[in-house]
């Protein structure tokens, strides 16, 4: 049993703007720009988070107040996706997949406690912590920060109740969600599913996290070609995608944006023989790509992972352009591959490219590489 | 070849290796023999002061290797007690060399915490002292905090120690994640993607500041002075969990490929069910629809009538609202005579993103040995529940067919249903 699995709505945010309209824009400018803040993060420049009408997605003013600006995004860009692929009413027995990163934590009291006990011998750290962290901690605080809980705004937000997965482990997480995802429909469990993520950049504590990497770019924003040491700039971006089997969007007279041809994802050691880029040619392996595919690249601009990827598209045989969208979007993390598979959904859909690669290499770790074909006339009857 | 595909068509799932570490022992046998003689695994916390805390009791597992060192921080105990439950699990197995198939990891969120955080701001100063600016340019070099902390550190970790194939895939749906990682393991051995899987449920977050929130949210005991006595599923006197930690692996294989290489069958994964509540953050539908739902979802994948359900191994958390929406649970899809139900929470507190890995071993048990762990501190029954909770004492009974439930804050409800080898 393999049923096709086409995207029948994306819902995606950026610095750039919310929905179709923006980023459609930017796919057809080649000299399109992004959005940058280098100040308030500084030294490192990020792609602040766009204002959005939050009450047009999320209208419990309660909702928006038990949330924290990473699960308002996400929630946010997945009831786009619902009214893109006009699915509201199936959400009572859509599947819920989130690729979600750690939650906000409180910056100031975090900095007053660190201000105040870095002072002391550890022994009277202890209990002093305790004291500070009971008497500061807000209890709604905790809910914004649990990685599953963007998931669980969402079905209280839209409904969405069919099951409900969290993947972690950055920008692999998405892409376990969508061939997870792509899996479970193809084989007939289900119709509908709501697949994505959400990062909002400009968060001090994930700067603390991803800095010691030694990956961040640091100073004023330059395109990825012009980083000779590489580079990584975070970006704000929600993105959600509705998969849907063929079968069901037809039945209902949904258009199709993209039918998924591929989903491929694994993770290689990164030490020896055991590349990225040899990760990447095997799961590439027998890939149905045809002469002039576009490649949309999901490139962190860390160094060691973008040479790797580089190397395995000089392998790719009469391949189209290739877009590193980091220079449109920045870096979303958990929200960078599904991101991508809407950009490049959005392409085929406007009839700008053939066929599209989307690729995903890690910061760290993961592969990914999916192949977006167009819906057929025939199939859109 | 009827024999080896299910009511679906599907390939049948063997269990063919378990592991576990709680705070009643390490390993299997000490574990369930802690649970069977209805010894509470809870104990006042040494790990760190507990001052100014409301609760100061846990579940803990003391690892020889942190004794005179500071603690360890999550990422590094959830690691340690993946690899000692994965390590005893693949042993059983009778697996040697890398692992035949993906690795499916259940754990908490991590992030760096308050000892790495004071470190850093201990080499930070003048006004800018602890600020995070000045501590992420104190942490210039620390790729170590980076991987350490990185969400997918800890499945990279494990998936290069036991040789699993492919992306390691790491879960959270909160109190249901252990159970989602089999869930996960489940359906890709019966869709044919796999062969194998290393299916891990892991917690580790006894430390004061997962502590103070939970009970901000007023979800724990605080029977402090009678640790042993705070764990009360299903009791009328239960005031909430007790946090605790462990981990527990189970080797899953098609049947087909473990009877081929001759491997010992210890049960089957006859079916999983799921179900969202769009409710409330940390609270069920009044209705139970979700709960429910997740219950019946996972009797029918299994190919089952709720009748044949020997026995059911609870959520049971001890918090009022959870005993008293399980129990609704029970009665809508049971009817009159609901099957025995216990909490193995009562001995070895509410292990979070592990208890449904743990309690999944623990009903594989129950069917080999033909015995029901109990729900211990049942004292003062309540009226409202009116369920066979295997009261204090374990109890013989020939069980073929275990639901275990497994219900999360943020409204994810996974439910498994495991059954006696063929």
């Amino acid at each position: 049993m393999s049923e096709p699995v086409w995207i029948t709505g994306i819902g995606l945010v950026s610095s750039l703007g919310e929905g179709v309209e923006p980023h459609l824009a930017a796919l057809r400018a080649p000299d399109a720009k992004p959005v940058v803040d280098a100040a308030s993060f500084a030294p490192f420049p990020i792609h602040p988070l766009p204002s959005l009408a939050l009450d047009a997605q999320i209208p419990k003013k309660g909702d928006q107040r038990q949330m924290e600006p990473w699960q308002r995004l996400g929630t946010y860009a997945a009831g786009l996706a619902l009214d893109h692929a006009g699915a509201r009413g199936l959400a009572g027995e859509m599947h819920l997949l989130v690729a979600a990163g750690g939650g906000e934590r409180d910056v100031a009291l975090d900095e007053a406690i660190c201000r105040e006990l870095a002072a002391l011998p550890p022994g009277e750290a202890g209990p002093l912590l305790n004291e500070r962290l009971a008497n500061g901690l807000r209890p709604t605080l905790f809910l914004a920060q649990l990685s599953n809980l963007l998931a669980g705004n969402i079905s209280i937000v839209h409904g969405v109740t069919g099951s409900s997965r969290t993947f972690m482990g950055e920008e692999s997480a998405a892409a376990d969600a969508v061939r997870i995802a792509t899996a479970r429909l193809a084989e007939g469990r289900g119709e509908t599913a709501l697949v994505g993520g959400a990062y909002a950049a400009g968060r001090w504590d994930m700067l603390l996290l991803f800095s010691p990497s030694g990956g961040l770019l640091r100073g004023d924003w330059v395109p990825l070609a012009g980083r000779p040491g590489g580079g990584m700039v975070t970006g704000s971006l929600g993105a959600f995608l509705v998969l849907e089997t063929a079968r069901h969007a037809r039945a209902r007279g949904a258009r199709g944006l993209a039918a998924i041809g591929a989903v491929r994802n694994g993770a290689a050691r990164r030490r020896g023989g055991d590349t990225a880029r040899a990760s990447a040619l095997a799961l590439a392996e027998g890939l149905p790509l045809r002469p002039g595919h576009a490649v949309f690249s999901g490139a962190s601009g860390v160094a060691g992972a973008l040479e790797e990827e580089r190397a395995f598209l000089d392998t790719l045989t009469e391949a189209g352009p290739v877009r590193f969208t980091t220079d449109l979007l920045g870096h979303g993390m958990e929200a960078s591959f599904p991101a991508n598979l809407a950009l490049a959904a959005l392409a085929l859909q406007a009839g700008l490219v053939p066929q599209a690669l989307v690729t995903g290499f890690g910061l760290w770790r993961g592969e990914a590489l999916a192949v977006l074909e167009p819906v057929g006339e025939e199939a859109e009857g | 070849m009827s024999g080896l595909r299910d009511h679906a068509g599907r390939h049948i799932v063997a269990v063919t290796g378990m592991g576990l570490v709680t705070p009643l022992g390490f390993g299997v046998a000490e574990s369930w023999a802690g649970l069977l003689a209805g010894r509470s695994g809870i104990s006042r916390i040494t790990r760190f002061p507990t001052e100014h805390l409301k609760t100061s009791i846990a579940g803990q597992v003391v690892l020889p290797e942190e004794a005179g060192r500071p603690p360890f921080s999550s990422p590094e105990r959830v690691e340690r007690m993946a690899a000692l439950a994965a390590a005893e699990a693949v042993a059983q197995a009778g697996i040697g060399g890398p692992f035949p198939g993906p690795l499916f990891l259940g754990m908490p969120p991590v992030e760096v915490e308050w000892p790495q955080r004071l470190e850093l701001a201990r080499r930070t100063n003048g006004e800018a002292a602890g600020s995070y600016p000045a501590m992420i340019a104190a942490a210039a070099g620390r790729g170590d905090l980076f991987e350490m902390f990185l969400f997918g550190g800890i499945g990279e970790r494990l998936a290069d120690r036991f040789g699993t194939r492919g992306a390691p895939v790491s879960v959270t749906t909160a109190c249901a994640t252990g159970a989602s990682s089999i869930q996960l393991g489940l359906e890709a051995i019966q869709r044919g993607e796999a062969a194998a899987a290393l299916c891990i449920g892991a917690e580790g977050s006894v430390a004061p500041e997962p502590m103070i929130r939970f009970s901000l949210l007023s979800a724990l005991s605080a029977r402090n002075e009678e640790p042993e006595r705070a764990s009360r599923p299903f009791e009328k006197t239960r005031e909430g969990f007790v946090m605790s930690e462990g981990a527990a692996a189970l080797v899953l294989e098609s049947l087909e490929s473990a009877q081929a290489r001759g491997a010992e069958v210890l049960g089957l994964v006859l079916g999983a069910g799921e179900r969202a509540d769009s409710f409330h953050r940390t609270r069920s539908n009044p209705d139970g629809g979700a709960i429910i739902g997740a219950m019946r979802t996972a009797i029918a994948d299994a190919g089952l009538e709720a009748a044949q359900i020997d026995y059911v191994n609870a959520h049971g958390t001890g918090t009022p609202e959870n005993d008293k929406m399980e129990t609704l649970g029970m009665r809508a899809v049971f009817g009159d005579a609901p099957p025995p139900i216990s909490s193995n929470k009562s001995m070895i507190g509410h292990t979070l993103s592990a208890a449904g890995a743990i309690e999944a071993v623990f009903s594989l048990l129950t069917i080999r040995d033909g015995m029901l762990p109990p729900t211990i501190n049942h004292e003062v029954p309540d009226p409202t529940i009116p369920l066979d909770v295997v009261p204090n004492r374990a109890r013989a009974a020939k069980v073929g067919r275990v639901l275990s439930n497994s219900f999360g804050f943020g409204g994810q409800n996974v439910c498994l249903v495991l059954g006696a080898a063929p």
